[in-house]
């Protein structure tokens, strides 16, 4: 049996959890170390298999199988296809940023510690690595089940990660401050809870038409395409749509899809930048990849039967979010409608069911993550000093901290899909891909570009430029710890704006499965179908 | 078969003692009774009634230490039995029909009687817990009032009290109680499963009346159960009344094949076999009586009342284990005795199955007392169980044993960390009175949490893979519409669990709150095995699949 390196790509920041949250009271900072560590070793192992995955090889690689719980047909399989095991590098990549961003976030207010067993920083690092551990294993599975479990499971920790170490800046107050802290939390679980419990409906409902067809059920990835595939299972056109309702109810929550976003604004809001990006370039990309691999997979009919509203959905983010984001006074919130808008993208690629279109949405995954990440990461250090994150209190920052600044500049222009950094080659790739098979749903999504630079011109306009405000004259810049958070994120955006290559070498044969899947090719291109 | 055809053999003997022309009283043949094969029963009940000797002969002070040593090798040494009976085959090849008919010995009743065996051993350790409420007088108190017969706040009470008074006859009645209801899920004739009901009823009804503190709603929680629980026990017995007019037999085998039609048609019952009203009355009835153990709604309405009147350690012995055992026998009846009748009674049971579930959860969502919050929270999950009953196929009856034994152990950890969180007047049951517990008791609050997402369904816990099993169970025997409400009100569920979770973590302490007593090891075994139960069939659950798999047929 070879080397299980992906159980142990999950099982190290499982343990790391374990580990920190065990770490005395009073060595806080030992406690912090320790999770470093543990995220380091994680991404380590995660580069090591981006390395050893072959993008010419089979199709899922690294796979592991094991029976867990027979009777359920819940197997342990992991593998990892091009778009899993980027998106594992990912999440590996931004954990180490998110903590260090975070170092301070989860220090007792007083040093006098009433109780010696409640352990916030503790918690708040065991948490971050507990989200993490349950991540990579939804990225990795390729049982239907075995997803579902952590899809599930992961919004707990990251319901305490919301509730219980909420944004310190806040203007009404700390009671009110823990009020809407609250209401985050529960509107964050309940939500996705929701959406997951419609999935749990469906994910039985495959499981008694598989046990029905092929005799035992099963929730295998590869099985059920098999069979299909052989034609021993043959799902009926009215239960596959309802089966796939079920699926993508519960990813365009969790991705999420206008009308069900509202929670994504209350949560990154009241949450601390750094949960708040764990969030939008972590866990929500659960939901994309999902809606990429198994809803396409496993109900390609069903699929291609929902695609215009689903378009049509998508398009209303793009725009909705965005139009939002310009309306908004709070930093925070804006970028939270901003990545609404740039789900809306993402959705919108992955449905387009075009080749560029699909490796434009899987390429946006990784920007959107590494991008947001930078922007609301420096966003979180603006925030934490002036101790507000409304936009009106901010001003002239350039002034008295310019390479905070600078580096809130370039964060913001990759939101925006500046040429040269690395959204704009995911965006431009979604835009075309859309556009060569539904031309108008591609011009009308354009229009959430020219808004993405009016939301984000303006708020550094508002917050850097002009004179310098009240409360903003002593403000340091940033700090050895902050660069080490900022810098290496920017250097990757400029690298993968200019030379993407090596993540779509990687993405771009999946993609290609997938499409094969549902059975779609890519529209011929209207001067080569004149002739 | 062999077993179904003694079965048969003795209706037949019973018939023509009481329908024909009787034969001479010194004919009556002595019953035949498998001794070994009741052990787990004829155990329980004897060191209950040891138990009863102890407290009559035993000076007061050593009675404590006898009686829990008593229950817990009793118990300990009927579960012994059960696993032996097993061992032996009872459950799978050699199950039958015991003691001429009454008894069944097969795998549902030895998985349900191992099941409420072990909660009862947990129970136990609860019942016994003295360190809890400060010493009164310079005795240790348990949860049970000094003297039951006393007038709450009388002065014989105060007496009582003064002198370090107990009620050490909990533990026999506990020990009747889990006889009872034993028998009541093997019950293979009507009678044996009326009696049983009563036999673990009563001993119930008084446990009830005994709390400590508030003492008045204690004794009323117990005259309301009394009541109502006479109520459906009545109904229960005319039930009974008109399925012996329907069939001419009280046992279940003789009412499945009279309902067959497989039954050899006698003179005596030509006349009134046939009458489907007698039948379809009859079974509403019985079903009635069973379902208001089980607290399936509209037959809910006494267990919030109850729940929390009840000394919370009572209050989790019954939601686990009465549960346990109503639901064998509703079990029992609908699969052996019914299933002829499967298309009149499923209809009927959806409607129960689906405001159930949707009642419990939407209630819930209201209350503001933890244990009325969980009674509703109990009533949901009969609602998920009755999905899995619905089923009707061999993996319907073993997705609900595994439920059972899933959801008694979690909620007799949630009401066992009820009863750690005092405050001078005894249990905080309130719940504005939890929050912050969190900050205060991170890991007493951590326990809780745990349970409360087990109730929740949450993956990785025990109360996923049982709600997996049953729903699976329900699509597959074509109650897609009720997996579906099934979710829905799961989700409603989740709104007020994870409200708790809100209260206790993200909730400031009150400065004048509630602390967490420091329990004897007693209360920390029974919360540390629920806690393990929780996990471990959240994590690995296979094994007790196997066995609840292997359990799950039916003696007829």
């Amino acid at each position: 049996m070879s080397f299980p390196l992906l159980t142990v790509t999950a099982a190290v920041p499982a343990v790391g959890a374990v580990v920190t949250a065990a770490v005395p009271a009073a060595k806080r900072s030992a406690a912090k170390y320790t999770a470093l560590l543990f995220s380091v070793a994680t991404l380590v192992l995660a580069i090591v298999a981006l390395v050893r995955f072959d993008p010419d090889g089979d199709r899922y690689q690294l796979t592991e199988s094991h029976a867990w719980i027979k009777d359920f047909g819940l197997r342990y399989d992991l593998g990892v296809d091009g778009i899993g095991v980027t998106l594992v590098a990912l999440t590996a990549l931004l954990i180490p940023f998110v903590m260090l961003a975070g170092w301070h976030d989860a220090d007792p207010l007083e040093d006098v510690n009433p109780n010696r067993r409640w352990r916030p920083t503790q918690g708040f690092f065991a948490l971050i690595l507990l989200v993490e551990a349950m991540v990579v294993l939804s990225f990795e599975a390729t049982d239907v089940f075995l997803f579902y479990i952590f899809f599930e499971a992961m919004l707990i920790p990251m319901y305490f990660l919301i509730g219980g170490f909420g944004d310190r800046a806040h203007a009404a107050g700390e009671e009110e401050a823990a009020r809407q802290r609250s209401y985050a939390a529960v509107k964050f679980l309940l939500y996705n809870l929701a959406g997951g419990l419609i999935m749990l409906a469906a994910v039985i409902g495959l499981y008694a038409v598989t046990a029905k067809q092929l005799g035992q059920g099963t929730f295998s990835l590869q099985e059920i395409l098999a069979a299909r595939g052989s034609g021993k299972l043959h799902i009926e056109t009215s239960t596959e749509r309802w089966l796939f309702l079920g699926f993508f109810f519960a990813f365009a929550v969790k991705a999420p899809l206008w009308p069900l976003h509202t929670w994504l604004p209350n949560a990154m809001g009241e949450s601390t930048a750094p949960v708040a990006v764990l969030i939008t370039a972590v866990v929500d990309k659960v939901g994309t990849f999902a809606m990429l691999r198994y809803c396409l997979q496993l109900f390609p009919e069903a699929s291609k039967w929902a695609t215009p509203t689903i378009l049509v959905l998508a398009l209303i983010g793009v725009i909705y979010g965005a139009l939002l984001a310009v309306g908004q006074r709070d930093i925070k919130r804006l970028i939270a409608y901003a990545s609404i808008s740039h789900f809306g993208f993402i959705i919108l690629g992955i449905f387009a069911m075009t080749s560029q279109g699909q490796s434009g949405a899987a390429l946006y995954m990784i920007n959107h993550g590494i991008s947001t990440a930078a922007l609301m990461l420096v966003a979180g250090f603006l925030i934490t000093r002036r101790g507000s994150r409304l936009i009106a209190d901010f001003g002239g920052v350039q002034k008295v901290a310019p390479v905070l600044a600078g580096t809130f500049l370039i964060g913001g222009l990759a939101t925006l899909s500046l040429p040269g950094l690395a959204p704009f080659v995911s965006e431009f790739l979604v835009l075309v891909g859309t556009f060569t098979r539904y031309p108008v749903i591609g011009i009308v999504a354009t229009l959430g570009i020219v808004l993405a630079a009016l939301y984000v011109l303006v708020l550094y306009q508002r917050t850097m430029t002009g004179p310098v405000k009240a409360g903003i004259e002593g403000m340091s810049d940033l700090k050895v710890r902050e660069l080490v958070v900022v810098a290496p994120l920017i250097a990757l955006l400029l690298f993968l704006g200019v030379y993407p290559k090596p993540v779509t070498d990687i993405l771009n044969p999946s993609v290609k499965h997938t499409l094969s899947d549902v059975h779609k090719t890519d529209p011929k291109p209207a001067l080569e179908a004149k002739k | 078969m062999s077993a179904a055809d003694k079965g048969a053999a003795g209706v037949g003997a019973v018939h023509s003692l009481w329908t024909t022309a009787a034969p001479v009283a010194d004919k009556i043949p002595a019953p035949h009774i498998e001794y070994a094969q009741l052990s787990p029963v004829l155990i329980v009940f004897g060191v209950a009634m040891v138990g009863i000797l102890l407290e009559a002969f035993l000076p007061r002070r050593s009675r404590y230490t006898a009686q829990l040593v008593l229950s817990v090798v009793g118990l300990a040494a009927a579960f012994a039995a059960v696993v032996a009976l097993a061992e032996k085959g009872y459950g799978t090849t050699k199950a039958h029909v015991a003691a001429m008919g009454a008894v069944a010995v097969d795998g549902p009743a030895l998985f349900l009687q191992g099941t409420i065996l072990l909660v009862a051993l947990v129970a136990v350790f609860t019942f016994a817990e003295r360190r809890l409420d400060p010493k009164a007088h310079g005795n240790h108190v348990d949860s049970f009032a000094a003297q039951g017969s006393a007038v709450p706040g009388g002065d014989q009470e105060k007496a009582a009290v003064r002198a370090g008074f107990t009620t050490t006859e909990v533990f026999p009645l506990l020990l009747f109680a889990v006889g009872g209801m034993l028998v009541f899920p093997a019950a293979n004739d009507l009678l044996t499963l009326f009696v049983a009901l009563e036999v673990f009823s009563l001993p119930l009804y008084i446990l009830c009346a005994l709390a400590r503190r508030n003492r008045l709603m204690s004794q009323e929680a117990a005259v309301k159960y009394f009541l109502l629980g006479a109520f459906s026990s009545a109904f229960l017995l005319f039930g009974i009344a008109l399925l012996y007019g329907y069939s001419g037999t009280v046992t279940y085998g003789g009412i499945s094949s009279v309902i067959d039609g497989t039954a050899p048609m006698t003179p005596a019952l030509a006349d009134s076999t046939g009458n489907d009203a007698l039948l379809l009355i009859g079974v509403a009835m019985v079903a009635m009586g069973l379902l208001f153990k089980v607290g399936a709604v509209p037959f809910h309405m006494w267990t919030p009342d109850v729940y929390q009147g009840a000394p919370t350690p009572v209050t989790g012995f019954m939601a686990a284990a009465t549960k346990v055992a109503a639901f064998g026998a509703l079990l029992r009846l609908l699969y052996v005795v019914l299933p002829g009748m499967r298309w009149d009674w499923r209809p009927v049971m959806w409607g129960v199955a689906i405001l159930t579930m949707l009642v419990g959860a939407i209630i819930a969502v209201t209350q503001t007392d933890v244990k009325r919050l969980l009674a509703y929270s109990s009533v949901a999950h009969a609602g998920f169980i009755l999905a899995g009953v619905i089923a009707t196929t061999p993996d319907g009856v073993s997705s609900v044993l595994f439920y059972l034994g899933a959801y008694s152990f979690v909620t007799l950890g949630a009401f066992a960390v009820v009863t750690l969180v005092r405050d001078a007047s005894g249990e905080a049951t309130h719940l504005s009175r939890w929050a912050g517990l969190g900050r205060r008791s991170p890991l007493v609050a951590a326990v809780f949490a745990v349970f409360l997402l087990a109730f929740a369904g949450i993956p990785l816990t025990s109360g996923f893979a049982g709600k997996f099993a049953v729903f699976k169970a329900a699509a597959q025997g074509g109650a897609m519409p009720l997996v579906i409400v099934g979710v829905i009100s799961s989700a409603i569920a989740a709104f007020f669990y994870i409200r708790v979770i809100v209260l206790m973590f993200f909730s400031e302490p009150k400065p004048d709150g509630p602390s967490v007593a420091v329990p004897s090891p007693l209360t920390s075994t029974a919360i540390a095995i629920g806690v393990a139960v929780t996990l471990v069939l959240g994590l690995a659950p296979q094994y007790f699949l196997d066995l609840a798999d292997k359990a799950g047929v039916f003696v007829r």
